[in-house]
């Protein structure tokens, strides 16, 4: 948008404030009419005494010790203590794997693997009580540092492909489950029921696992629902808008409980895994709509040109159409993530312990708890807020590097 | 093609039939019922809070229009009280005072990074349950009573002769709508004034006065809630689950909505507000005739788009104890053992809500491109 023929200076206003003078910028911003003022009067007010009420209460009158007593519970529930490296191992081909799409793709992968490793250094580093405080479990923390330079190292190698990396990410992400879940009594891997799991794995897991598994059934609603073959995109159409039009609550509740009604006896399906179907049903359906966006955004001049070099219905689709419709819809599905990561905490009504159940345990626990109910929400809104805010601005990085929104 | 129609028909309509005849294969090996005549039968179980008439003698069907009404409640007042407290966290968002402007975003980043059930939660179990009891109550003037039972509201309520005062304000409502609407037609049509603002007002004010005096200027009695024994009777008592509901979900969507606002209004154009200086328009016009109107078109679409994830977002009452649609569905469930039956009954009221929704949205997103065309 530059014009030639305007030789106007930019106005004053466009330089960043940080080049006034302060006292220019107070007048500026805080006090530039009366009702400005006194707005700014009474906001500095309640600042100062919501401010130090905090304060004093968080430092003083709060009683943490149901969050610092064993911290380790928010982390991984009742996971035995003795197969706690399981744990450690997925956690380790993680951090490996992201240092690896850091050397591999730079850009946000950077930011993602400095938060991962930040994160987990201050893990390792900060006073804990418990099981957190052990040797053993800082150990486990600090040796992802190393892990993700390798990765880094290994992923900035020619040889290492893309496509390299990401059937790394999909092996491991088929991987974890088992080293988890075990391999049965007598092997080296016990079994260890899902309903042992608990805290941030399990939140972690339903996320994860429901963006992971709604992607590819999301993406096939999507184009069902512009298919030409009428029975195809009824269907479609009747299950994003039925997904849709009723609360996620319903459809674990039907997934969990319906559905096992249905089931013959000997067809038990985990109830983690129940959880998970219906998170990856809901999701879906939401990123149904959210590729439709992208398809409609694929000018119809490319699936012409498409046509007219001879490629068929099929390869349009999948070589044409889809690249260019997904690389539009990603800061989408990265908002539908992090939704979705806020939405697990509702699998508490089917009685699955992820973070926010945990919590509500631990208040249970012990007498002198009972009555701590503000400290211990706090804590765990205090875990979401920075985990979500932490994706959100990730993803505003990402929508910038894609340029998404610019032509 | 015609092939591929073929064969798409019989495997979709082919799944289709065996989810269904396995359902019914189940529900017969274990004796489930999939019949609704239980609907007739008494409900014999009581819920905490009801705007219609119920105890444990009514029917299932009464019960499931408590939990249905219960839902409407919440989330109407919700939407109302969402919906103000949003736009002015929005404007404030739009604010050139840098300390409102931070203000707004810090209230929007807090809400919209936590998940809902945790907000609840800290509403419900931190704060409305850890209120004193009754003999301590916080009394606010009103007098508004806040305790443990919940919050205890100074209300207005008909008096006998109350409700010749209600009908005729209704009367003069209509009335002053439909001389609103005809005065602006004609002052649309002819372009001289009309004042149909101020003809309208009088017109509510001589319905309001005379409703005053045909009810012997005593249409309303105020209803104070009163400390008797043990706890307070009269006035208007909302529950404690109702309000950490209600808390929650309004301080929640209102970020949402925020947003909403903000985006809005930063949609329309500056050129608009000056080309309305331009041609005479005074400050309030050029708010009320150009401003607004424009924003509207860009706000409207996903503000009601919010109202319906209030609305379904009130399902979480099942965690703190809400007699809410879901909630009182789950307990027929258990009381009736016809768990199939009953949860779609719940979950086609839900579709049913969404469906009236954005048929709403639509209707008004094409009344909104016939106007583009036109000007």
């Amino acid at each position: 948008m530059t014009d030639a023929g305007n030789t106007q200076p930019a106005p004053a206003d466009i330089r960043p404030p940080s080049q006034l003078k302060p006292i220019v910028w107070v007048q500026r911003n805080l006090f530039n009419n009366w009702f400005n003022s006194v707005l700014t009067v009474l906001a500095l007010g309640s600042i100062y005494f919501i401010g130090r009420a905090v304060l004093e209460w968080a430092f003083f009158t709060a009683d943490w010790r149901p969050v610092t007593h064993n911290p380790i519970l928010y982390l991984v529930g009742q996971y035995p203590r003795d197969q706690l490296w399981r744990v450690g191992a997925s956690l380790l081909l993680v951090s490996f794997l992201t240092g690896m799409s850091w050397g591999k793709w730079k850009g946000i992968m950077r930011s993602f693997a400095l938060l991962l490793g930040i994160g987990l250094a201050i893990l390792g580093i900060i006073p804990a009580g418990g099981q957190l405080g052990s040797l053993a479990v800082r150990i486990f923390f600090l040796i992802n540092l190393p892990a993700i330079y390798l990765g880094y190292l290994l992923g900035s190698r020619k040889f290492v492909t893309g496509g390299l990396v990401l059937a790394g990410w999909l092996l491991s992400f088929s991987l974890i489950p088992f080293l988890l879940r075990g391999t049965g009594e007598g092997t080296m891997l016990p079994t260890v029921e899902t309903s042992m799991w608990g805290g941030l794995l399990v939140t972690l897991i339903l996320a994860v696992g429901g963006i992971l598994l709604s992607f590819p059934l999301g993406v096939l609603l999507a184009l069902g629902r512009r298919s030409s073959l009428p029975v195809i995109k009824l269907f479609s159409i009747g299950f994003i808008e039925g997904i849709r039009g009723v609360p996620l609550v319903t459809i674990l509740f039907m997934s969990s409980i319906i559905l096992a009604l249905f089931l013959p006896p000997e067809l038990r399906i985990d109830r983690l895994v129940r959880a998970l179907i219906g998170m990856t049903i809901f999701s879906a359906a939401y990123t149904a709509e959210n590729v439709r966006g992208g398809l409609q955004a694929v000018p119809a001049g490319q699936i012409e040109a498409a046509k007219a070099v001879g490629l068929n219905n099929f390869q349009t689709t999948l070589f044409i159409v889809l690249p260019q419709a997904l690389r539009a819809v990603i800061p989408a599905i990265v908002g539908q993530f992090i939704s979705l990561f806020k939405d697990t905490t509702l699998v508490i009504i089917v009685a699955i312990n992820e973070l926010l159940n945990i919590g509500k345990s631990i208040l249970q626990s012990d007498v002198e708890f009972l009555q701590l109910q503000f400290e211990v929400f706090i804590f765990v809104a205090a875990v979401f807020w920075v985990l979500s805010y932490l994706m959100s601005f990730a993803s505003r990085r990402l929508e910038t590097a894609l340029g998404v929104g610019e032509r | 093609m015609a092939a591929a129609q073929v064969i798409s028909a019989i495997i979709v309509i082919g799944a289709l039939i065996w989810i269904a005849v396995n359902v019914l294969e189940a529900a017969k090996l274990r004796g489930l019922s999939l019949g609704f005549d239980f609907i007739n039968d008494p409900a014999g179980f009581p819920i905490s809070e009801s705007v219609i008439p119920y105890d444990d003698s009514y029917t299932f069907g009464t019960a499931f229009l408590v939990g249905l009404l219960n839902t409407l409640k919440v989330s109407i007042v919700g939407i109302l009280l969402a919906t103000i407290l949003g736009t002015i966290v929005g404007l404030a968002r739009l604010s050139t005072n840098w300390l409102v402007n931070k203000i707004a975003l810090a209230y929007i980043e807090l809400h919209r990074n936590v998940p809902l059930l945790v907000l609840l939660f800290i509403w419900y179990f931190a704060i409305f349950n850890k209120l004193p009891p009754a003999k301590g109550s916080l009394e606010l003037p009103g007098p508004i009573y806040l305790n443990q039972r919940g919050l205890y509201l100074s209300w207005p309520r008909l008096t006998e002769t109350g409700g010749v005062f209600a009908i005729s304000l209704l009367v003069g409502l209509i009335v002053a709508i439909i001389v609103w609407i005809y005065l602006r037609r004609l002052r649309e049509r002819s372009g001289r004034s009309t004042y149909f603002a101020g003809v309208s007002f009088a017109v509510m004010l001589v319905s309001a006065v005379l409703g005053l005096a045909l009810s012997a200027w005593q249409p309303l009695w105020i209803d104070i809630p009163v400390f008797e024994g043990f706890n307070f009777t009269g006035g208007l008592r909302l529950t404690p689950e109702f309000g950490a509901l209600l808390v929650g979900l309004v301080m929640y969507t209102a970020a949402f909505i925020a947003e909403v606002v903000r985006a809005g209004i930063q949609a329309v154009n500056l050129g608009q507000m000056e080309a309305a200086k331009a041609v005479g328009l005074k400050p309030m016009q050029t708010l009320g005739l150009v401003i607004i109107p424009q924003a509207m078109r860009v706000i409207i679409p996903p503000l009601i788009s919010q109202t319906l994830n209030l609305t379904k977002n009130s399902s979480l009452a099942l965690a703190i104890g809400y007699a809410d649609l879901f909630n009182v569905g789950r307990i027929m469930i258990n009381q009736a053992g016809r768990a199939v039956p009953v949860f779609s009954m719940v979950m086609v009221t839900y579709l049913v809500l969404s469906l009236i929704t954005s048929l709403i949205l639509n209707i008004y997103n094409r009344k909104i491109q016939i106007s583009e065309r036109s000007s």
